[in-house]
């Protein structure tokens, strides 16, 4: 049985912990709201150029459209780009991530593809090195910034544009985790080289009348690169909203379990308190009644 | 008369979205101003200044590359930067 001093001490410092995880959690949710407004904000203009994109994709097909949307017409070389966070106190957020990645590139490894990776995040980078480390390319370290611009994600796409223009890859995906709600962020991949068209062809005949400065082909040219730069920066986003919820909600439930440690051991140390009081007055009487 | 629905996204957020008289930018192919029910136009965009006149309030933004969309609904620009000249 602990000593009395020693179990204070344990409650003191289960209470100094649960100070911590409180207000961790108190800041993560003012960084959550904040970093949800610029995940939304973000979002017009990728809806905007993906429906832009789709337009003209619809137009342009066959030989003049673009690699960057047409693909090298193999899909042999992979490469996987994970985005996850940074820091970590944020229960299963990176882990998640990257099960969903590693389940991929098991699946691409075990089909004889050749695959490489692509870090996001110190966390990511971390948790990877230690199964993948000769398929990992490069690895982002986006600890310093604090809020995600576009210059955070240009690199990344420039090196994603580098690799595939000098041939290595045929196809590109990214992991990250999509933000449904406070509650729900989903592991999601995202193909970003063949750029995935979505909706098919929206306004049947529209493209047909439009007028085009330059031209077609060359807008594309020019709006595949940025469209490629918007899809990973709403992904930064999003991963960005999705780390402060999941890191919110964990530490909420460490601050819950350092309440019910405290109150447990404050219950364990007033127990052993009155069985000492209880035991000094015995031998007080005992030793009263034998003069 | 008719009004165009113009507006300007950056990618961080939306700045300008609203119902105006007429909207002038600077394609790469020359400047080029957009009244309502103009004819679909897609062009890609310079630096430089993008006027929106709306009755006699007039307000300008400062834009660097990026995209514009005049379509049946409106008129879109998607620009890589944007701020709202003084």
């Amino acid at each position: 049985m602990a000593s009395l001093k020693e179990m204070r001490n344990r409650i003191s410092s289960v209470k100094a912990t649960q100070k911590i995880t409180k207000a961790m959690q108190m800041v993560a949710a003012a960084k959550l709201r904040r970093s949800q407004d610029a995940a939304e904000a973000a979002r017009p203009y990728a809806r905007r150029l993906a429906s832009v994109i789709a337009n003209l994709a619809a137009g342009v097909s066959g030989d003049g459209a673009p690699a960057l949307l047409a693909g090298t017409g193999r899909e042999d070389r992979h490469l996987i780009v994970v985005a996850a966070a940074d820091r970590g106190l944020a229960g299963g957020f990176t882990s998640s991530i990257v099960r969903a990645a590693r389940e991929r590139i098991d699946t691409l490894v075990r089909e004889g593809k050749d695959v490489k990776i692509v870090c996001v995040g110190k966390k990511a980078t971390a948790q990877l090195r230690r199964l993948y480390s000769d398929r990992i390319v490069e690895n982002f370290d986006l600890s310093a910034y604090r809020q995600f611009t576009l210059s955070v994600a240009q690199p990344i796409a420039d090196l994603v544009t580098k690799l595939y223009e000098a041939g290595d890859v045929d196809v590109v995906t990214l992991f990250y985790s999509r933000f449904k709600s406070v509650v729900q962020q989903i592991p999601t991949a995202l193909q970003l080289i063949p750029a995935t068209v979505e909706g098919g062809a929206p306004a049947e005949g529209a493209s047909a009348v439009y007028e085009y400065e330059p031209s077609e082909e060359a807008i594309l040219e020019t709006l595949l690169p940025r469209n490629l730069t918007v899809q990973i920066l709403s992904a930064l986003l999003d991963n960005m909203a999705g780390f402060y919820a999941s890191q919110m909600t964990a530490m909420d439930n460490a601050t819950r379990n350092a309440g019910d440690m405290i109150k447990r051991y404050t219950l364990e140390y007033n127990r052993s308190r009155q069985a000492q009081i209880t035991k000094e007055l015995i031998e007080i009487i005992s030793g009263a009644e034998a003069v | 008369m008719a009004k165009l629905h113009f507006s300007l996204v950056a990618p961080e957020r939306e700045l300008f979205s609203a119902e105006v008289d007429q909207v002038d930018a600077p394609g790469t192919e020359g400047d080029f101003g957009v009244l309502p029910n103009h004819a679909p136009f897609m062009t890609t965009l310079r630096e430089g200044r993008v006027t929106v006149r709306d009755g006699s309030t007039v307000r300008l933004f400062d834009i660097q590359g990026g995209f514009a969309d005049v379509g049946p609904d409106g008129f879109t620009i998607l620009a890589e930067h944007a701020v709202e000249a003084a």
